[in-house]
Formats: C-alpha cells, sequence, structure tokens
C-alpha cells in the first residue's frame, strides 16, 4: 500500500510543478503583469526596509521647513527630496512609511475576507438546501449596499478607526468569495474524483477543505489579488473621509485628508500621496489581470 | 416573462426583508443607551428619558418594535432627523435630485467616452489606439476618484480658474425648484447665466464620478466586441462583401452591447458609492453628502433612512436590469 501512495504524491507535485511553469509561462509574456509585479515587489521592499531607506522619521516634525517645496522647485532643498508638509514632516518619508500601512491592510483585509467567504462559501455548495439559502441571501443584502457606504456605516458603528476599517472593508468585500467559491464547488461536486472519495468514506471536512478546496483555488487567487487593490483603495478612501486610521498615522488616504486645505497653496501635500495610493492599487490590478489570464484556458486562445 | 417578474420580486422580498432588519438594527446596535444616543450630546432629564422610552415604544418587546418598524416603513414613515427634526423622507427627497442629477450626467459621460472607446479598441485590437484605451481604462479604474477630484480642482480651479469649486449653481443665482434638477431649473428661469453657471458646477463632478464607470465600460465593450468578432456570422457577414461599418455597426455590435448594458445597469452601486466621495468633495448637495454629513453629526435616524432608501434603489435597479436582460438578449428567454 505505501509504495503506490508514494507514487502519486510524487506525481501531484509534478503535475503541479508543471502548472506552476506553465502559469509563469503564459503570466511572463503579459508585459503589463509583469511590471505590475515588479513594482509590487518594489512596493514590498520599500515596506519591509522602511526604517532604513527613509532619509527622515515619518513622524519628526521641522520646524523650521513647514511646507516646503519639492527639492526641483525654487525653494527646495535635497534634504527633503518631495517637499515637508504643514507640520514639517518629510513627505518622502511619510510615503514611505505609508506603504507599510498600505500592505498591511490589503493583506489583513483579504486574508479575513477570504477565510470567512471561502468557509461560508464552501458550506453553502456543498450542503445546498436551506443553508445555501439563509446564507446566499444574507451575502444578497450585503451585495445591495453600495460598498464604500456599507463599510462608512459600519465603522460608525464601531468607532473610527483603522483596526475597524479594515474589518468593515473585509466584511463588505467576502460576499465576492462567497459566491465564487460557491459556484466552483457546485461544479466540481458533480465530478468523478469527488464521487469516488465520497464513497471511500471521506468525511464532511476532509471532502470540503482537502477534496474540493484545492480545485476551487485559481479563481479564488486571481480574486484574491483584485481585492488586494480594492482593500487599499477603500481603506484610503475611508481615511480620506475621516473614518479610517487617523492622524497622524502615515495611511495615504489620511495625509491626503490632512492636505484638503492646502489644496491651493501646496500643490505636493496632495499630489503624492495619491499617485502613491494610484500606483500601489495599479500594479495590484496589472498583476491581477495577468495572473487570470493566465489561468484562464479560455482566454488563452483569444 | 410576467412569472419571471414574479419570481425575481419573490427574491427580492425576503432580501428587502434583510435589508429592514440590517437598518433596525443599527440604532440599536450602538453602543450605549438608544435614548441617550437619539437625545445626542445634550442629554436628557430621568423623567424625559422614561417617556422617550415609551414614545419609540424602547419598552416593548423586540420583534414588537421591529414589525412596528416595518408598518411605519410601508406607510412611508422614515422617522424624524435627531438634528433638524424634519422627517428623513422629506429631507432625503429634497436632496436626492441633486445625486439623480450628477449620477446621471457621469454615467452619460462614461458611456459616451468608454463605449465608442472600447468598440473601436476591439476593432483595431493590438493597435497603439488600443493600448493607449486599455491604459488609460486601468489607470481609470485604478483611480482614488476622491484624488482626482483634489486635482481637477487645483488644475481647472485654482490654476486656470475655469470652473468653480463647489456647489450647484453660483449664489448669485435664485429660483424656486421646479424638477430639482439644475440643468433644467436654472434653463426654465430665464436667468441670464443661470444654465451655464449650472453646467460649470458639474463639469468637474461629472468627470470624477464617471472615471470608473468609463473604465469598466470600455474593458466590456472591448471584450465583448472580441468575443463577437470571433463568431461565424460575422465571418459570414464579411464574406458576404458587406462593408466593415455596417459588419461592425450592424451585425456585431448588436450582440456586443447585450453584456454591456448589464454592465451599465451594475455601475448604479458605483455610482452611488462614488457620489459619497464625489460629493463630499465638490461640496454637491446630494445624498451621498447627506449621508456623510448625518454619520459625522450622529444623525443616526437620517443614516438608518437613507441606508433603506440606497438598497432599495439598487435591488429596483438590478430588477431593472435583469429584465431588460431578458428584453434584448432573446437567447435567455424568462418564460421557464
Amino acid at each position: 500500500m505505501t509504495t503506490p501512495d508514494t507514487t502519486t504524491a510524487i506525481n501531484e507535485a509534478d503535475t503541479s510543478w508543471i502548472r506552476l511553469k506553465e502559469f509563469w509561462s503564459y503570466f511572463r509574456e503579459n508585459r503589463g503583469a509583469v511590471t505590475g509585479l515588479t513594482i509590487v515587489i518594489f512596493v514590498i521592499l520599500l515596506a519591509v526596509f522602511a526604517n532604513v531607506v527613509a532619509p527622515h522619521s515619518p513622524s519628526e516634525q521641522y520646524r523650521d521647513h513647514l511646507l516646503q517645496p519639492p527639492a526641483w522647485q525654487e525653494g527646495g532643498s535635497w534634504s527633503f527630496v518631495l517637499g515637508t508638509d504643514a507640520v514639517g514632516r518629510d513627505m518622502l518619508s511619510r510615503l514611505i512609511h505609508g506603504t507599510r500601512y498600505s500592505l498591511f491592510i490589503g493583506l489583513i483585509v483579504v486574508s479575513i475576507s477570504l477565510a470567512l467567504g471561502v468557509s461560508l462559501g464552501l458550506i453553502a455548495g456543498f450542503f445546498r438546501g436551506g443553508v445555501d439559502t439563509v446564507i446566499m441571501r444574507v451575502m444578497d443584502v450585503i451585495l445591495s449596499y453600495p460598498s464604500l457606504l456599507l463599510a462608512l456605516v459600519l465603522v460608525a458603528l464601531l468607532g473610527p478607526s483603522l483596526t475597524n476599517a479594515m474589518i468593515a472593508i473585509a466584511i463588505v468585500l467576502q460576499p465576492h468569495y462567497v459566491r465564487l467559491t460557491r459556484a466552483q464547488v457546485i461544479t466540481e461536486s458533480t465530478r468523478d474524483y469527488v464521487t469516488s472519495s465520497r464513497v471511500a468514506g471521506a468525511g464532511y471536512l476532509r471532502l470540503m477543505f482537502i477534496t474540493l478546496l484545492p480545485n476551487c483555488m485559481a479563481p479564488l487567487i486571481v480574486q484574491a489579488t483584485l481585492s488586494f487593490s480594492s482593500a487599499i483603495l477603500d481603506a484610503a478612501a475611508l481615511g480620506f473621509l475621516g473614518m479610517g486610521a487617523q492622524p497622524p498615522t502615515p495611511e495615504w488616504g489620511t495625509m491626503l485628508a490632512e492636505a484638503r486645505e492646502f489644496i491651493s497653496s501646496a500643490w505636493w501635500v496632495v499630489t503624492f500621496p495619491g499617485l502613491a495610493i494610484l500606483i500601489t492599487v495599479l500594479s495590484f490590478n496589472l498583476m491581477g489581470d495577468g495572473m487570470r489570464d493566465a489561468l484562464d484556458p479560455k482566454l488563452k486562445r483569444s | 416573462m410576467f412569472r419571471f417578474l414574479l419570481a425575481r420580486i419573490g427574491v427580492l422580498i425576503p432580501t428587502f426583508l434583510g435589508v429592514t432588519v440590517i437598518a433596525f438594527g443599527f440604532i440599536r446596535l450602538i453602543p450605549g443607551d438608544p435614548i441617550e444616543v437619539l437625545a445626542g450630546e445634550r442629554g436628557v432629564s430621568t423623567e424625559r428619558h422614561a417617556e422617550l422610552m415609551i414614545q419609540y415604544g424602547f419598552d416593548r418587546p423586540i420583534w414588537e418594535q421591529y414589525l412596528s418598524f416595518l408598518t411605519n416603513l410601508l406607510h412611508g414613515d422614515f422617522g424624524q432627523s435627531i438634528v433638524t427634526h424634519k422627517p428623513v423622507i422629506d429631507e432625503f427627497l429634497t436632496l436626492f435630485p441633486a445625486t439623480v442629477e450628477l449620477s446621471l450626467c457621469g454615467i452619460l459621460f462614461a458611456i459616451a467616452v468608454g463605449l465608442p472607446a472600447g468598440i473601436i479598441a476591439g476593432v483595431k485590437r493590438g493597435s497603439v489606439f488600443d493600448h493607449t484605451v486599455m491604459t488609460t481604462a486601468l489607470v481609470g479604474y485604478s483611480m482614488p476618484i476622491f484624488w482626482l477630484g483634489l486635482l481637477m480642482i487645483i488644475l481647472f480651479s485654482s490654476i486656470l480658474g475655469w470652473t468653480p469649486v463647489s456647489g450647484r449653481i453660483s449664489y448669485l443665482y435664485f429660483f424656486d425648484p421646479v424638477t430639482g434638477f439644475m440643468l433644467i431649473d436654472s434653463y426654465l428661469s430665464g436667468q441670464e447665466g443661470a444654465f451655464r453657471s449650472a453646467v460649470s458646477h458639474l463639469i468637474l463632478p461629472t468627470i470624477a464620478l464617471g472615471t470608473i464607470p468609463m473604465a469598466v465600460i470600455a474593458r466590456q465593450t472591448r471584450s465583448a466586441m472580441l468575443e463577437v468578432l470571433s463568431e461565424d456570422y460575422v465571418r459570414t457577414a464579411r464574406a458576404k462583401g458587406l462593408s466593415p461599418l455596417r459588419v461592425v455597426g450592424v451585425h456585431a455590435l448588436r450582440n456586443a452591447l447585450i453584456p454591456v448594458v448589464t454592465t451599465i445597469g451594475l455601475q448604479v452601486g458605483v455610482l452611488l458609492a462614488g457620489a459619497i466621495l464625489t460629493e463630499t468633495i465638490f461640496s454637491w448637495p446630494g445624498i451621498g453628502k447627506w449621508m456623510v454629513d448625518s454619520i459625522f453629526r450622529r444623525d443616526y435616524t437620517s443614516v438608518q433612512g437613507g441606508l433603506l432608501m440606497i438598497a432599495a434603489i439598487v435591488m429596483v435597479v438590478n430588477l431593472i436590469v435583469d429584465l431588460l436582460y431578458g428584453l434584448i438578449n432573446p437567447r435567455i428567454r424568462h418564460t421557464r
């Protein structure tokens, strides 16, 4: 009994390796996707080494350099490359430290919504019947609100903070995972390998998480990448409305909210945080699009 | 068709009940005593507190409270604003036309730019134009629109001085609302310059709000075009010697538009979420700004009413989109 087991194990490892290689060969040909991936890696490195890379502390206030313009403009200096904000903090350093918040928000939100959504989707798709109906109707209710509005109201309930903003966004995003997982589970359930596993006596949990789930992963991974960007965007919007991270946190949306009153006097405090959001979100979207194209055999041909 | 409509409404009713449960639960989930919450920062005396408990029915069992809440809703009673003491529904209906006007302009802008761009990009696949459109669409799709709004204010209002920064019309003009749509009202008022003022106030918010739908529509149109152009009937039409314009315009476009119409309908939620940000930035007196202000003023009954109305609007529009889909797509007959 042990010998066939090991051979199948090797075969499985082999096929997943081959699949990964195939995925990479498609992904690599998509120039946009590779650009996105490169920027994402760069942003991750910035976040990890923020303390080393940033020229100043993100919270230190240089009182002699209030609202100093960027280096290339008249009145700027190279010690504050992108200028300073209204209380004399270095813009560049705050932006670099902001990468930590954005990636952290994306990671936490995606993890919560993925875990919650996949579990509910598995349950709904696997058991069907009454459980399915209840879960899907609840998801319909959540989806009948514009996501930002529901997140805003949830934060108003829980109290404005970064943690609550992340929880709210995760709740708002998870119905997409539920729908996606449920649809996948329903198609996969009728396949022979599931039936044979069931006949062999596999329990519910084993069927759900070990037999079914790995075969539903491809679209979920794509959705996770794409919702990374919506999480960052929504958190920034909440921060901008004063319902997300609170000042003096160098979160990009919050920085924009603080910068609003200097809109006509200091363009750099408004321009750079938004640009940082745009570039990060754009690169995640590029990467997600590339992954979808590489994983979807239907699109490969066209 | 009729049966399909009934079936869809059958699904909508439990969903709408769920929405009312959320709205009902909202005020009761706020930490603290509901009367203290409703009274706001002024606080109330103990006797008045007891009175109010009975008046608002907080002393009754929770299911009874919910039932009377539902009954009131069915009578069009959404409660009173805590701050202004006016009926919530009146405030909502006063501000709603402003949001509808902005949203309509936003979606029209999105369609006017996104649809032709998507069609041409699909037909000229791989061309420079295609790449430009797709890059622009992806940037638009990833755009934090609150930042886009601020940038446009800097460029067009502060530096160039072309457009005003906030509001719906210059305070120089005053007339009674007839339709609630500023474009129409200002035109009807006959005052010189009023219409131009209304238009100039509308341009920047329209672009800010329309950017994301525009990107989505352009992407969806392009991929629908690509799919349709590879169909056999398009090849047949080409083989018959029809002009390329006719093949694309008549044969391909008709079928490519089917999924695009759905996409356009689904933008309602996006528009309402975008209205929250756009209206806040441009001080546009619509329901998006009203919701944000109500949240900050702790005007919880207004937030509750707004939540209900907005969810209802999204649901009704989605239903209409579903029905339209059946009408324009003969492959899906809603008869069953």
